[in-house]
């Protein structure tokens, strides 16, 4: 549905991606991982059109993504960090959205599983931020969307939340729903992921499966394998 | 775009800034009102706040704003809606909400002091023309140049130096090119120069409503003398309506190249 074909992006002398070719596997979950500045925010950014590569091609169901705004009707996007206006009330916040979208919103159920309902008429100020994180959920799922983007979807979330968020993603997988998540926290990884991409200096360094990466590194969990990959790399550079 | 507008005007009409900024206004209104008595002597007060003011106070909110609001623009962005729709909504949202402070901060106590009757109706209402375009004008700047940094403190810093520049060192510059050439005619020089800052035109615009000679200063009688009063009032808004429209299309310029 999402291909990227050999996007460049550099910030001043800094390039962010060197030019990679990419397909978003359908109906799966594909986690991107990558020590902190290998790319993998960039990457997302610019499937959603925030930021603009200076090469490459990005398109969505073959219809290039540049000066187009339409395609991010059928994507949900979770962003990493969850500041919303801070006057405005929780249940204001998801009304804007749905107004922004133009598409009625399914939040009810969302927000008994994350027991936000005390909370809708506060102001968002006024709010932790693992409840902002809860609403920042609230917003993404709230629309029937074919893609979800999200970015460090677990941030700031109790042990509760977390099941439930998992719980979430994985009932939206079986819908036939396509993911793209970026993470740190490996057991996320292990769980969920049908496949992995591993970025590393604006580079697709590796991706299939996890079993696959487990086998290519000869090691038994994914943090060890990561640090294998990256003592590697500091090698050669060095 | 009114979405983004009406939400964004909501957020900020509800901050305890905009209520400040509110109560300031309402009880100089009063004070100066019933102080002096006079409704051109409190217009004439209300006016060298407003000048320096209302410019400081947009340039605050825009950039505050703009700065503040970065991870929820993101969120906009990633929303099936064209760019120029979420700068123009947050800008105009600001700005309107601003006004409206200005507007009925300042409008109730005349309103309560009679100034329906007292026959200087226009000079409140110039006054609050000029206050609303400064309003306009310097949170679109500010809103700008907070598109083109990404650094929060050189941001801030080139805003508050526009605005510095624009309200007190202008004048200076001016005081001085008019000092060193007085040997020549300088009527269209000091047109030209007063066009190129809008709280110059601003005053000018409130000086020629009220026609106080002897406060116009050099720009104000060039303009009351070149064009006469209504023709220099029609001439410096004008200016001032392209001062508002010119950064807005520098905002849309950049808000669709730059990178978030």
């Amino acid at each position: 549905m999402i291909e990227i074909k050999g996007i460049r992006k550099s910030f001043g002398k800094l390039d962010v991606l060197k030019g990679f070719d990419f397909s978003l596997a359908d109906r799966k979950i594909t986690a991107v991982l990558g020590p902190n500045g290998s790319g993998k925010t960039t990457l997302i950014k610019s499937i959603l059109g925030l930021v603009i590569p200076s090469h490459g091609e990005i398109l969505y169901k073959g219809t290039s993504i540049f000066n187009n705004w339409n395609y991010r009707k059928e994507i949900g996007y979770l962003p990493q960090i969850a500041r919303f206006p801070e006057n405005l009330r929780v249940s204001e916040l998801l009304k804007l959205i749905e107004e922004v979208r133009n598409e009625a919103r399914n939040s009810d159920e969302l927000i008994r599983r994350f027991d936000l309902e005390s909370y809708l008429h506060k102001k968002l100020y006024q709010l932790s931020g693992g409840t902002r994180q809860k609403v920042n959920i609230v917003l993404t799922f709230m629309f029937d969307c074919p893609v979800y983007i999200l970015d460090e979807p677990t941030s700031g979330l109790d042990p509760i939340a977390l099941i439930r968020l998992k719980d979430l993603i994985q009932y939206k997988k079986e819908e036939g729903k396509t993911f793209l998540i970026t993470t740190h926290i490996m057991t996320l990884v292990e769980e969920l992921s049908d496949e992995l991409i591993f970025l590393l200096e604006g580079q697709v360094y590796f991706r299939g499966t996890y079993g696959e990466l487990m086998t290519a590194e000869k090691e038994e969990n994914l943090e060890r394998a990561i640090a294998k990959i990256l003592e590697k790399e500091n090698v050669k550079d060095s | 775009m009114l979405k983004i507008l009406k939400y964004s005007f909501f957020d900020l009409i509800r901050s305890r800034w905009s209520i400040i900024y509110f109560i300031f206004y309402f009880i100089s209104g009063f004070v100066l009102l019933y102080l002096s008595n006079d409704v051109s002597k409190a217009i004439v007060s209300l006016m060298n706040i407003t000048l320096i003011l209302t410019p400081l106070i947009g340039t605050l909110f825009g950039i505050m704003n703009f700065y503040n609001s970065r991870e929820f623009i993101e969120l906009l962005l990633a929303q099936p809606i064209p760019r120029k729709h979420i700068f123009l909504g947050m800008y105009s949202g600001i700005s309107i909400s601003l006004s409206l402070s200005l507007l009925l901060g300042m409008g109730i106590p005349f309103a309560f002091y009679g100034v329906f009757v007292s026959g200087q109706i226009m000079s409140l209402v110039s006054l609050l023309i000029s206050g609303v375009f400064l309003t306009f004008i310097f949170t679109s700047i500010s809103f700008y140049i907070a598109l083109v940094n990404e650094n929060k403190l050189k941001g801030f810093g080139v805003a508050i130096l526009v605005w510095l520049f624009m309200v007190f060192i202008y004048d200076g510059i001016v005081l001085l090119l008019l000092i060193f050439f007085q040997d020549y005619p300088l009527e269209k020089l000091a047109i030209i120069i007063s066009l190129l800052n809008p709280v110059d035109l601003s005053r000018i615009l409130v000086m020629l409503k009220l026609d106080i000679s002897a406060l116009m200063g050099y720009t104000g009688a060039v303009f009351s003398k070149f064009f006469g009063n209504n023709t220099g009032m029609f001439i410096s808004i004008s200016a001032l309506t392209v001062w508002a429209i010119v950064p807005t299309f520098f905002i849309l310029k950049k808000s669709v190249k730059k990178d978030f």
